[in-house]
C-alpha cells in the first residue's frame, strides 16, 4: 500500500496543510495536462482542427452534451464546473494509471472534498432557487398519500447519503484497481523465491496486463460517473418538480 | 490503510481546492470560451457554405431554365421562319405555275389558231387543186369546160 502513501516532497518532515507533497506533485501534472490539452491544444483555433484540438473538441463537446441531456439547459451555466470536475478526475485517473504514479482519486480527502463541495453547492442552489419548494423534491406527489411520509423518509436519508457514495464510488474503483494490480504483482515475483513461482508468474503478469486494460476503461467510466452524478443531483436543483 | 490516516487530510484538500481553482479559471477564462467560439465559428461557417451552395444550385437552376426558354424561343422562331419562308416559297410557285399555265394556254391557243388556219388554206387548196384537176380531167375527155358548171359540180362533190 506504499503507493498511496502521502509523503513530502523535500525531506522527512511533518505533512501539515501547505507541505508540498507528492499529492502536490501530482495534482500540478494533472494541471499541466489540462494546460497542454485545452490550451495549448486549441491554440491554433483552427475551423478544421487537428488532433489534439479534435480530442479537446470531444471532450468538450462530450461534457457539454452531457451537461444540456441530463441537467437540461439551464443548468449550462454550471457546464465548466462540471467540465473542471470531469477533467480533473479524468487526467487523475489516467495519470494514476501510469507506474509509480500516485493517484490523487483514489483517496478518500479527496473525492470527499468534490462529492461534498457538489452536495452542498447543489443543495443551496435547490434553496435559492425554490426556497422551501425544494422539499418538494422528497414529497412524491405521484405515490399514495399514505406512502408519502415514509417515501419522504427514504428519500431525505438517500439524499444525505448521495455524497457518501458519490465519493467513495470513485475513491473505490480507484484504490480497488490499484490494490488488485498490486497484489497480482506480488504473486509476480514468486519465481524468484520458489519454483511455483513457473506457472504462477506468466499468470500473474497475464492478469495485470487484463486489470490493467479494465482500469483504463474503469478510469474514464468513473469519472463519467462522477460528471454525470453530479448533473443528475444539479438537475433535481434545479427541476426538484421530479 | 493511507486513505484513513486523517493527519494527511488537510494538505490534500488544501491542494485539492488550489488545483481545481486553477483548472476552473483556466477552463472558464481561455480554454472553454475558446473551444465553444471554435465549434460556433465552425458551425456558421459550415451554415454558411451549406447556404451558398444552396444558392448557387438555385442560381444554376434558373440559369438552366433561362437557357432552356432560350431554346424553346429560338426553336418556335425558327419553326416560324421556316413556315413563313414556306408559304411565301408556295405563294411565288403557285404564281410561276399560274403564269405558266396561262402562257401555255395562250400559246396553245395561238397554235389551235394556227393549225385552224393551216386547215384552211389546206382545204382551200385542196377545193383549188380539186377543181383545176376536175378541169383539166374534163378537159382531157374532150369535153369543152366551163369554169362556173365545174366549180360547182366540185363544190356539190366537196359538200358531199
Amino acid at each position: 500500500m506504499d503507493q498511496f502513501l502521502v509523503e513530502p516532497l523535500f525531506g522527512d518532515g511533518p505533512v501539515s496543510w501547505y507541505t508540498p507533497t507528492n499529492v502536490t506533485l501530482w495534482m500540478a501534472i494533472s494541471v499541466l495536462c489540462v494546460v497542454l490539452l485545452l490550451v495549448i491544444g486549441t491554440r491554433g483555433r483552427a475551423v478544421v482542427p487537428n488532433r489534439i484540438q479534435s480530442v479537446a473538441e470531444l471532450a468538450y463537446g462530450f461534457v457539454y452534451k452531457m451537461v444540456e441531456e441530463v441537467a437540461g439547459k439551464d443548468a449550462l451555466k454550471y457546464f465548466p464546473y462540471i467540465m473542471t470536475l470531469f477533467i480533473f478526475i479524468v487526467f487523475s485517473n489516467f495519470l494514476g494509471l501510469l507506474p509509480t504514479a500516485f493517484t490523487t482519486t483514489s483517496h478518500l480527502a479527496v473525492t470527499a472534498t468534490m462529492a461534498l463541495a457538489v452536495f452542498i453547492s447543489v443543495t443551496v442552489l435547490g434553496f435559492v432557487k425554490h426556497g422551501m419548494g425544494f422539499l418538494r423534491l422528497f414529497w412524491i406527489d405521484q405515490a399514495p398519500l399514505a406512502l408519502r411520509p415514509i417515501l419522504a423518509f427514504i428519500e431525505v436519508i438517500s439524499y444525505f447519503v448521495r455524497p457518501v457514495s458519490h465519493s467513495i464510488r470513485l475513491m473505490g474503483n480507484m484504490m480497488a484497481g490499484h490494490a488488485v494490480i498490486k497484489v497480482f504483482a506480488g504473486f509476480a515475483s514468486l519465481i524468484l523465491v520458489s519454483s511455483i513461482g513457473i506457472a504462477v508468474t506468466p499468470l500473474s503478469i497475464l492478469a495485470i496486463t487484463a486489470i490493467y486494460a479494465l482500469e483504463t476503461l474503469v478510469a474514464f467510466i468513473q469519472a463519467y460517473v462522477f460528471a454525470i452524478l453530479t448533473c443528475v443531483y444539479l438537475r433535481d436543483a434545479l427541476h426538484p418538480h421530479h | 490503510m493511507p486513505q484513513l490516516d486523517f493527519s494527511t487530510f488537510p494538505n490534500q484538500i488544501f491542494w485539492l481546492i488550489v488545483t481545481l481553482v486553477v483548472i476552473y479559471y483556466v477552463l472558464s477564462r481561455i480554454a472553454l470560451p475558446r473551444i465553444g467560439a471554435v465549434l460556433a465559428e465552425r458551425r456558421g461557417t459550415i451554415t454558411n457554405d451549406l447556404a451558398m451552395a444552396e444558392e448557387l444550385k438555385l442560381r444554376a437552376q434558373q440559369a438552366e431554365e433561362a437557357y432552356n426558354k432560350a431554346l424553346a424561343d429560338a426553336r418556335a422562331e425558327a419553326h416560324k421562319i421556316i413556315a413563313e419562308a414556306k408559304a411565301e416559297i408556295q405563294e411565288d410557285l403557285n404564281a410561276a405555275i399560274a403564269k405558266a399555265d396561262a402562257e401555255i394556254a395562250a400559246k396553245a391557243a395561238e397554235s389551235e389558231g394556227r393549225i385552224e388556219e393551216i386547215r384552211e388554206s389546206a382545204l382551200e387548196n385542196v377545193t383549188e387543186v380539186a377543181r383545176a384537176t376536175a378541169r383539166e380531167i374534163v378537159e382531157a375527155l374532150g369535153q369543152s369546160t366551163d369554169a362556173a358548171s365545174v366549180e360547182s359540180a366540185v363544190a356539190a362533190r366537196l359538200k358531199g
